[in-house]
């Protein structure tokens, strides 16, 4: 496998959300403007990547018995790590996110790629399994987060184009759980092969 | 009358599933037959009740006294795992039956943000009580815990119910599992958005 696919499978073959449907919950609650869901993505990327990091280099040393919560211990640092530095840098973003930043510790795609790629692959690898899916990730939110802001407020990254209130639902939780469905659907007819 | 507010709300208008949106992963994933849609929720009950008042405890007597509250989502993990396996083997030895119903969904609950979801709400979010708002004490959390897992129970039942007739029907290709299903939780949502204004 090349350095290359690596990085680029988490794009589409791999895509957290709409192929390995993992992660779903951060996915439909912040995804309510596309700014909010690029912001949580970035948030998970950053966990994503150091974790990938550190776990790939402590892999060799860890018994296998106590693997899994050695692993929530060192994704639980980096989000902790997280959770202070936006409150310092970008509180506003903190405040909006809420209690889906410190639940970056129990998102599946975090442990999920440190068991299944990180502690069987050298640093560099994982590093770059972790932009891979970190960016395929927020791909999905932000592409969600687009859709649900057009059809909810009629924007774009707060950029209003359509005039009038839009349609409510799709800010709220129905409209999440439908734009995820169909998308899903779309992904499935065109991109899955 | 104030723990009436909290049942009501975290039952049907701040449904966990269907408006808050935790626990998602594992509501999708055990929701294709009613029987383990009922036992997963027993499970969940179960945890995240003792969950919460192990995590309250901690974080009212050792995290808030040594000003640790940055540790709140380490500490609040952890505790969670620990006592996963706790319960896992005390009820192995006291309850074998019990142990049967809940057992194979007992290590996934780890990994079930609704748990630590509702463990963190508890200690840090100030609930709104007509004009006056503040933050849970034990009993509060408790019955908010309690009926929270109640929400998710409910949702987890129905939908379970739904899916199974949904099995049976013929879907387009593209829309065969997930899209479907999260189709139809959309419009559960839409139902339970009536609650909404109650509280």
């Amino acid at each position: 496998m090349s350095k290359l696919s690596i990085l680029t499978d988490g794009f589409v073959k791999n895509n957290p959300t709409f192929v390995l449907v993992l992660g779903m919950c951060p996915t439909l609650a912040t995804t309510t403007s596309a700014m909010n869901g690029l912001e949580m993505g970035l948030a998970t990327m950053f966990v994503l990547i150091l974790s990938n990091i550190v776990i790939s280099l402590i892999a060799p040393v860890v018994p296998d018995k106590v693997h899994i919560p050695v692993y929530i211990v060192v994704i639980a640092t980096f989000v902790t790590l997280l959770q202070l530095l936006m409150q310092a840098f970008v509180p506003g973003v903190y405040q909006t996110l809420g209690l889906f930043i410190p639940l970056i510790v129990v998102n599946c795609i975090v442990l999920g790629r440190a068991e299944a790629f990180a502690n069987k692959h050298g640093v560099l690898e994982s590093a770059l399994d972790g932009i891979g899916v970190g960016l395929g990730f927020t791909l999905s939110l932000t592409v969600i987060g687009i859709v649900r802001e057009i059809l909810g407020s009629g924007s774009v990254f707060g950029w209003k184009f359509i005039p009038g209130d839009g349609i409510l639902a799709f800010v709220m939780a129905p409209g999440a759980f439908m734009v995820l469905g169909y998308l899903m659907v779309l992904f499935n007819k065109y991109l899955k092969k | 009358m104030e723990y009436l507010m909290i049942i009501i709300s975290a039952i049907f208008v701040n449904n966990i599933l269907l408006a808050q949106f935790l626990g998602i992963c594992p509501f999708l994933g055990v929701s294709n037959k009613l029987s383990t849609a009922v036992g997963m929720s027993g499970a969940v009950c179960f945890v995240m009740t003792l969950a919460t008042i192990v995590t309250f405890l901690l974080n009212k007597y050792l995290l808030l006294p040594f000003g640790l509250e940055f540790l709140q989502t380490i500490a609040f993990i952890l505790v969670i795992a620990a006592l996963v396996q706790m319960v896992e083997i005390v009820l192995k030895k006291v309850s074998p039956s019990l142990y049967q119903a809940l057992g194979i969904f007992l290590p996934l609950i780890t990994t079930n943000c609704a748990v630590l979801g509702v463990a963190i709400t508890v200690v840090t979010k100030e609930f709104v009580f007509g004009s006056a708002s503040h933050l849970l004490n034990l009993g509060e959390s408790v019955v908010y815990a309690l009926s929270t897992a109640v929400g998710y129970g409910i949702a987890m039942i129905l939908f379970a119910g739904l899916r199974e007739h949904l099995a049976q029907n013929n879907v387009p290709e593209s829309f065969k599992g997930l899209p479907i299903a999260l189709i139809t939780v959309s419009i559960m949502a839409m139902a339970f958005l009536g609650f909404s204004g109650m509280v």
